[in-house]
């Protein structure tokens, strides 16, 4: 077995990864703040106003990375469920549920902003278009493998059918992304793409692009701290905790 | 990878794949009626006589923008570049509404006019400094003005 797959296995281990996840969170975490804020202020003071929404358009610094965040959670939701129904690996059922209400909190400030911007550049602040539509499919899943997940008494039951689910919900992924190019739709096609030019001018764009590994590494940091919090509550009992615990429990 | 596991992976993409399939259906029927809008060709060509109301989209014809004096009514031809129809509409419009914008009005087919109850403003995928924007329009009028003066006058 080589290094790579032995840190893995070893990553695996509740204790193991319990003493990661809370050395890396704090980087994490900074790192975040600090993308978070060279992003912020790139695009609320530095970058220039659009030529047709004016100050308006800096929504976007937030509804955007927020958007990319939601569908990316889920996938990674979708993927550590995946492991979970396979492996039955406890520590992949944890991440997965973790990642749920994160995702869904992204999801719901994307709807939110989009809706303050639709009201005075569309007009309107919701429209049953396809886009906006699946978008709000996207918040029920998130919310429906939370709701599972807390409606079954055993954790790792609990865990398993709402990972079914989250696996089920990845179908709405790409109805998601391409929604705006199957059907007329209200809302704008893609502005930023990998794969030819985005329609962005490069003075709107880096910020756009900070703001997204800023949401990126939040997301890291929340999901290490949660699993920790989600691991020391199911593993209550065992020895790691139990010796994780001694030295407070034996002060004064 | 031991059958168990095996078994279990075979069963899951089975079954994710099943609903994958489903849906992909699904939405390939919804194609046509999933439709959020109507071009004046597709109106003109009679698709808008099964509703009563439908949104017809495109973009406000250059130069047919007219606004009542007295009132809030306005007066625009919704183009998609094959065929235009004439919009009535009373209200407040968005912020983003102008000629050569495109727009999404709802409401329904009185005569040969679409009498608007809604008008939105669709946004282009498109963010740019206003220097920019001018600079990249001088550009485009030049283009214009060069490629029209290239062009033969009979």
């Amino acid at each position: 077995m080589n290094t790579l797959t032995l840190w893995l296995h070893k990553l695996g281990s509740p204790p193991t990864f319990y003493r990661f996840a809370g050395a890396v969170r704090p980087w994490l975490l900074a790192a975040a703040l600090l993308a978070g804020a060279i992003g912020l202020y790139g695009g609320l003071v530095l970058a220039p106003a659009d030529y047709q929404q004016g100050d308006a358009y800096r929504i976007i610094f937030i509804h955007v990375p927020s958007a990319w965040m939601g569908l990316f959670i889920y996938a990674c939701m979708a993927a550590a469920g995946f492991v979970a129904l396979v492996w039955r690996i406890k520590l992949a059922e944890i991440v997965a549920m973790e990642c749920a209400p994160i995702g869904a909190a992204f999801t719901f400030i994307t709807l939110v902003t989009g809706s303050l911007w639709g009201k005075p550049m569309w007009g309107t602040w919701w429209t049953w278009d396809a886009r906006l539509t699946s978008e709000l499919v996207l918040l029920f899943l998130y919310l429906g493998v939370i709701g599972l997940y807390y409606a079954i008494e055993d954790r790792r039951k609990a865990a398993r059918a709402a990972a079914f689910l989250a696996l089920i919900g990845i179908i709405n992924l790409p109805i998601v992304h391409f929604s705006v190019q199957w059907w007329n739709t209200l809302h704008q096609g893609s502005t930023v793409r990998i794969l030819g030019p985005s329609h962005i001018a490069p003075s709107m764009l880096w910020p756009l692009l900070a703001m997204a590994l800023a949401t990126k590494l939040y997301f890291g940091a929340s999901l290490l701290g949660r699993a920790r919090v989600a691991l020391l509550a199911q593993e209550g009992g065992k020895d790691w905790v139990r010796a994780l615990a001694q030295p407070e429990g034996s002060r004064p | 990878m031991n059958p168990t596991r095996k078994r279990r992976m075979t069963l899951v993409l089975l079954i994710v794949a099943a609903v994958g399939i489903a849906a992909a259906l699904t939405v390939y029927a919804l194609q046509q009626n999933m439709n959020y809008l109507l071009t004046p060709s597709q109106v003109l060509s009679g698709q808008g006589a099964d509703y009563k109301t439908f949104r017809l989209g495109g973009m406000v014809k250059s130069g047919s923008l007219q606004r009542d004096a007295h009132s809030l009514r306005v007066d625009f031809a919704v183009t998609d570049g094959d065929h235009d129809l004439p919009v009535e509409y009373t209200g407040i419009l968005p912020d983003l509404f102008r000629e050569n914008q495109a727009v999404i009005a709802t409401g329904h087919m009185d005569g040969g006019r679409f009498v608007a109850t809604e008008v939105l403003a669709k946004h282009d995928e498109n963010y740019m400094p206003k220097e920019l924007a001018e600079a990249m329009g001088k550009a485009h009028a030049k283009h214009h003005v060069g490629a029209a003066a290239q062009e033969p006058t009979p």
